[in-house]
């Protein structure tokens, strides 16, 4: 057996990252899209980790992701509040709809 | 009278009466004429007071000191780089022997035109301001001594005039109106270009000791202003200054109007109303003949004496031509119109000439044409006024419904063919004997003689069509002329007849400048050309 | 009495009838009697014209009076120094004697039509142009210089014109004023001309002057030729105003005028301008100039009177006449009788005068009835009237005893002497000829008018002798028609006063080898005494004088005694006659056709001329002008649809391209976000794997 490497990881953040995308892509409600992002975030996350693990680069990349969570955090707090006022103003939060500002 | 600015004055005073014209409502009809009556009263007033200032012995034409009311103010200056130089326009206005004439001859024409323009109903404020404007550039042409302002009062005339013909023309307006707008343009194109050319040939020393080109005339006329290589320059082997004659003289020709110019002539009159007839064949062909004798021949006096025989040769075609014609036309107006075209030929002739006799009968012609056509002109209108028509075989016996009127008639007519005692024999004959005298005009002069008996017939065919057999039925209900006629007839006839009797009033004006203008002509054509008196 | 007391009185007798002009124009329509002004004035005139006359002929009679002033200054011309204009007025014996007659006939013309015009609705008109007309005259006759005489000329041309076509309401007198106007401006023409000529050669018009410089040696253009030719134009407005050969054609026609005014203008002052012209500039004439003339006037003479014998209007008869008697003058002129032409002038005027008068009494009476076929028998009815046609017929026919006799004897002399001298022996032909033919027309007229049965009855039954103001003039100038007043001796002019001390041929000035023989004052280097005529010329009209008495009177009998056979006893019948020589008669009857020719050739030529050139104005001139401007539109047009079609056409398209590629990518522009989302992520792996940055 050969041992959990550097590819693991990349593999698990590609597989992450390419769920995020076609959550964010595939998605009409809001919160979905949002959770898309957050698997975007962490696919990142895990490749910070990832490459400081295995590069040597120092702690960066840990710190770099711990920034990142707490990004993410704030991030999704906004981002659901907005949603929560879509939601008042629309009464649904289908994204494809929602082109107020477009016309 | 020094500092008295009475040009400017004279110039400036219709455009005064214009403003307030334009500031008043347009439904005060009665006002704005008078406003626009006042204006012109005020110039004639100011004509006279200078002619009785004018100093009769001072020549004017190309020394600066025998100018009279000079006014000379800078008015553009820019130092244009070391490559153009510095540009300067001044405002440059005098009078001379060969002015004064035709400044009278403006302030009178523009007075007589209010009167006759009283029965103006169409949009009277825009008429009376335009009319203010004409009179304006039309006096400052004949009061500058800078090509530019020349110039622009040149082109500036041409607006107003455009307008009245065409909204206040009659049934083909537009076609005259245009006609006359462009053929004039024409002209101008040329004499812009000539401007320009002149302008670049010639240099001025200014205050500061730098040389700067000019557009004053007097500069221009000075053969040692001119710079070596300008392209109109005399001290220029390969200068252009023939074709430039020819374009500036075409220029003037169309405002003469010289055959084969003239066919703006006939229409623009009979379309403009009556007070626009009036001011056209009494100013404004003037302005052709004034141009020449003021620009032309000072500033080319070679190229002058080169091609006299050929402004002889056109004079004369002019007035047989012209006379002939007339003979041929059936509207009242057009035969007027012609027989304009065959006087200004007088002009034309008594320029070739180059003589004093021949000049000064010229000038003193285009003052007796602007006063005894002016009145043809009137006259076509008071009975086109009451008739409506102005077929020459729709009329008959009038002498007997409208007796003063046709008093005026002959006086007028007859002043015309040229009687004696009347103006017109006497800038008609002094023409002649100019003319008679250079050997290579003598037999264009005999020719010539010949138009005073086609005028005789024109005009005595006229006066029997139109006053003389029996009065048709329809036109029994005229009536004779009214006191404001009376008031535009009246000063007319008294000059033609004054003038007729005592014509030394006149050509002693002109006569120091005529003869200063020969002296200067003889003495830069360098020998002694000149044949006659 | 000095000589600036006579110029002021010229000066008044030329302003006092203007002034009435002047007065009557104006003020006419407030005062209708003003006329009475124009006869009061021209009263004062006459009386003037009489003190000028005989302060003259007593203390100045061989001392001339000039005046003159400076009418137009040229100040200082280049090359010729000062140069200017003089107008003024000469006072001779000649000068005075016209002011005279040219004021008597006037001023009874002025009373005569008091009644003869009576009635008519322009009478003050009428008046003030009679004022205008004798001013103008007045101005010929005192004037020392060509200029003035010019100026005058055409003003007496304008006073014609307007009494011509007084009653312009008939088309017959506008038509004749205004072609009187134009003829006469023709022959004007050329002394306008000729006037150049002299100024421009003399620098002056002023007659003396002119001929002292002219027998300084100073010719016009240095030629002897142009001195003929310079004499010929000046005397072309002669042969205008006195209707010569071939400028006669309007004084026939002229006589659409007032009779009264044919008196005074077309028969007596105005007409005879023309030889007073020929008469101030004699001096200058050249042999060949002269020779001209006296061909012309004798000519003239000649056609006039076969004209005059086949005439029915009284009127016309006498314009006829009145034209041949201005021929023999002229011809008088031409052969260089000098006095006789002068003294001709003057009797005529008193005989034509009297005669046209005579016949406004006759047509007066006959209410305005002026065909001689209407008229006969009137002698009963108008005694005074019938004598003073007698008298002045007797005159003009050159009967002895009357004042036609002593000067056209001694112009037929005169004619007869130049003929022997130079052998042109067809002057004196046409001389006496006319002389023939002018005693017959005239007694055809007189019998013709009184004698014999009245042909129209109803007419001549109204007819009656004219009030007294119309009678007087004729009385008056009845007495002038007698022998009496010129010379004591009734056959021998040369004795009285009138000749012997009252005109003087003027001396010629003009080179020796361009006179006649008989006027050279100069042979081979010696010169004569100062006299006109040399003594060969006084021999030979010595020689001629029995000849011509004889013939003269010889032909005048014989006229006289043919109308009587002809028209008083009918021994002839004239209708027989006239178709035994019908082609002669139409060409007379017809005026020789010269009306018709002119109206063929210069008139019709003219105005056909003037309308082709009318054609070409509008067609041709002006159709350039239009022309250019539509060349100017049609390429302006094309430019345009070039502007509309190509240039712009490529803007649109490739405004069009690119529409059609938006079209196009506008799919791509959904405005969702995922879709650019997946836009954005293929592109970068197609990016990455393009470019392959790893």
């Amino acid at each position: 057996m050969e041992t959990i490497g550097l590819n693991h990881f990349l593999v698990v953040s590609a597989i992450l990252f390419s769920l995020g995308i076609y959550s964010v892509v595939t998605r009409k409600n809001a919160i979905m899209v949002l959770m898309g992002i957050e698997l975007i975030l962490n696919s990142a996350n895990i490749n910070f980790v990832a490459f400081s693990k295995y590069g040597n680069y120092g702690l960066g990349g840990q710190v770099t992701a711990l920034f990142v969570i707490i990004l993410a955090a704030a991030e999704a707090a906004i981002a659901l509040a907005i949603v929560l006022n879509l939601y008042k103003t629309f009464t649904h939060i289908n994204i494809d709809e929602i082109d107020e500002l477009n016309s | 009278m020094d500092g008295f600015p009475i040009l400017t004055l004279l110039t400036f005073i219709p455009v005064i009466g214009m403003i307030i014209v334009l500031a008043m409502p347009g439904k005060m009809e009665k006002e704005i004429k008078y406003v626009t009556l006042l204006s012109t009263a005020i110039q004639v007033i100011l004509a006279v007071i200078l002619l009785s200032n004018f100093d009769y012995s001072a020549g004017g034409i190309f020394q600066k000191d025998s100018f009279q009311f000079i006014e000379k103010y800078k008015w553009i200056e820019i130092f244009g780089g070391s490559w153009i130089g510095t540009i300067k326009i001044d405002y440059f206005v005098g009078a001379d022997g060969l002015s004064v004439p035709m400044i009278l001859l403006t302030a009178l024409i523009s007075f007589i035109a209010t009167l006759s323009s009283w029965n103006i109903n169409k949009s009277v404020k825009g008429y009376f301001a335009l009319f203010l404007l004409l009179d304006a550039a039309m006096m400052g042409v004949f009061v500058s001594l800078n090509f530019f302002l020349f110039y622009i009062f040149w082109e500036l005339m041409l607006l107003p005039m455009y307008f009245l013909i065409g909204i206040w023309g009659g049934p083909r307006k537009e076609y005259a109106a245009i006609k006359f707008f462009i053929y004039t343009l024409v002209g101008s194109v040329f004499m812009l270009l000539v401007m320009i050319g002149l302008y670049f040939s010639a240099t001025e020393t200014l205050a500061n000791g730098s040389k700067a080109f000019s557009f004053d005339f007097l500069v221009l006329m000075d053969k040692a202003n001119y710079l070596k290589d300008g392209i109109l320059s005399p001290l220029n082997p390969h200068n252009l200054r023939f074709i430039a004659y020819i374009a500036l003289f075409i220029g003037f020709a169309i405002k003469i109007p010289m055959f084969p110019f003239h066919t703006w002539l006939p229409d623009a009159h009979v379309e403009a109303p009556t007070p626009i007839s009036v001011i056209l064949a009494g100013v404004l062909l003037k302005m052709g003949t004034y141009g020449i004798l003021r620009i032309s021949y000072p500033i080319f006096p070679q190229i002058t004496n080169d091609i006299a025989w050929y402004i002889g040769l056109f004079g004369m075609i002019n007035i047989i031509y012209g006379a002939l014609v007339a003979l041929a036309q059936k509207d009242f107006k057009k035969l007027i119109a012609y027989s304009s075209v065959s006087h200004m030929g007088y002009v034309m002739l008594g320029m070739a000439s180059l003589t004093t006799t021949g000049i000064n009968g010229a000038i003193f012609q285009m003052f007796n044409h602007g006063t005894i056509t002016a009145m043809l002109f009137l006259i076509v209108g008071v009975v086109y006024d009451r008739a409506h028509t102005r077929g020459l075989y729709e009329f008959g016996g009038l002498a007997n419904q409208m007796p003063v009127y046709t008093g005026f008639v002959t006086v007028a007519f007859f002043a015309a063919i040229g009687l004696p005692s009347l103006s017109g024999f006497v800038s008609e004959a002094l023409v002649f004997v100019g003319a008679f005298g250079v050997d290579t005009l003598r037999t264009l002069t005999m020719i010539s003689a010949l138009g005073i008996l086609l005028g005789a017939a024109y005009m005595l065919w006229t006066l029997q069509r139109v006053f003389f057999g029996q009065l048709p039925e329809k036109w029994k209900s005229l009536t004779d002329i009214d006191a404001r006629e009376y008031a535009m007839f009246i000063p007319l006839t008294i000059i033609i007849i004054f003038l007729g009797v005592y014509p030394s009033a006149m050509l002693n004006i002109m006569n120091t400048s005529v003869n200063t203008l020969v002296e200067f002509l003889s003495v830069n054509i360098g020998n002694i050309s000149i044949g006659g008196l | 009495m000095n000589d600036i007391i006579l110029v002021n009185i010229s000066i008044i007798t030329l302003l006092l009838p203007l002034f009435g002009f002047g007065l009557i124009i104006i003020f006419s329509k407030r005062f209708p009697k003003l006329y009475m002004a124009g006869i009061g004035l021209l009263i004062i005139n006459f009386f003037l014209s009489v003190v000028l006359l005989y302060a003259k002929l007593s203390n100045y009679i061989s001392q001339d009076i000039n005046f003159q002033f400076t009418w137009i200054d040229f100040g200082n011309v280049p090359v010729f120094g000062n140069v200017h204009i003089d107008l003024g007025i000469k006072i001779d014996n000649i000068t005075v004697i016209m002011l005279f007659v040219v004021n008597l006939i006037s001023m009874l013309v002025h009373i005569y039509s008091l009644e003869y015009m009576k009635g008519d609705k322009r009478f003050n008109r009428y008046y003030a142009y009679l004022g205008i007309f004798t001013f103008s005259m007045i101005g010929i006759v005192i004037a020392n210089n060509l200029l003035m005489i010019y100026i005058f000329w055409e003003l007496v041309g304008l006073s014609s014109y307007l009494l011509i076509g007084f009653w312009y309401e008939k088309k017959s007198a506008a038509d004749a004023s205004k072609k009187a106007f134009i003829t006469n401006r023709v022959g004007d023409l050329g002394m306008f001309i000729g006037i150049l000529i002299v100024f421009t050669t003399y620098h002056t018009f002023t007659f003396d002057s002119i001929f002292e410089q002219i027998s300084n040696g100073v010719l016009p253009f240095d030629s002897n030729a142009w001195l003929t030719a310079t004499g010929i134009l000046i005397f072309m407005g002669a042969v205008g105003k006195s209707a010569q050969f071939p400028l006669h054609v309007w004084l026939p026609d002229a006589m659409e005028g007032p009779t009264p005014v044919s008196a005074l203008i077309h028969s007596a002052t105005m007409v005879a301008a023309g030889v007073y012209l020929s008469l101030r500039i004699f001096a200058m004439l050249t042999a060949d100039a002269m020779l001209v003339i006296a061909v012309v006037g004798g000519f003239t003479s000649f056609l006039a009177a076969t004209i005059a014998i086949t005439q029915n209007d009284i009127k016309r008869v006498l314009a006829y006449s009145t034209v041949s008697q201005l021929g023999y003058m002229v011809m008088a002129v031409g052969v260089g009788a000098f006095q006789y032409a002068f003294f001709h002038l003057i009797t005529h005027a008193f005989f034509k005068s009297n005669l046209f008068l005579g016949s406004g009494s006759v047509i007066h009476a006959m209410h305005h009835e002026q065909d001689m076929r209407e008229m006969g028998g009137l002698r009963k009815k108008m005694p005074i009237t019938y004598a003073a046609f007698i008298v002045s017929s007797l005159a003009i026919s050159g009967i002895p005893l009357t004042s036609g006799f002593l000067s056209k004897d001694g112009l037929l002399a005169g004619s007869l002497a130049f003929a022997h001298l130079t052998g042109h022996w067809l002057l004196p032909t046409f001389g006496f000829l006319v002389a023939l033919m002018t005693a017959f027309y005239m007694f055809r007229l007189v019998i013709m008018t009184f004698h014999g049965e009245p042909r129209n009855k109803e007419k001549y039954d109204h007819a009656h002798e004219s009030p007294f103001v119309m009678v007087l003039p004729l009385i008056v100038l009845t007495t002038l028609s007698l022998f009496f007043w010129y010379t004591p001796n009734p056959v021998a002019p040369e004795q009285g006063w009138f000749l012997s001390e009252w005109v003087h041929t003027p001396e010629s000035v003009v080179p020796q080898e361009t006179r006649f023989d008989f006027m050279k004052t100069e042979t081979e280097g010696v010169t004569e005494s100062a006299v006109a005529f040399s003594e060969e010329y006084e021999h030979a009209m010595h020689w001629a004088h029995i000849p011509t008495l004889v013939l003269s009177l010889l032909l005048g009998g014989l006229g006289i005694l043919f109308a009587f056979l002809i028209y008083h006893w009918r021994k002839i019948d004239p209708d027989e006659l006239a178709e035994k020589l019908k082609p002669a008669y139409l060409f007379s009857l017809n005026k020789w056709y010269v009306d018709e020719f002119y109206e063929a050739t210069f008139i019709s030529g003219t105005l056909k001329l003037s309308y082709l050139l009318s054609l070409f104005d509008k067609y041709v001139v002006d159709g350039i002008v239009n022309g250019t401007a539509y060349v100017t539109r049609v390429i302006s047009t094309i430019s345009g649809i070039f502007d509309k079609y190509i240039i712009d056409g490529f803007v649109n398209f490739t405004a069009f391209l690119s529409g059609l590629l938006g079209l196009g990518f506008r799919r791509l522009q959904s405005g969702r976000i995922q879709t650019y989302l997946v836009l954005v992520i293929f592109s970068l792996i197609i990016l990455l794997l393009f470019f392959e940055p790893f």
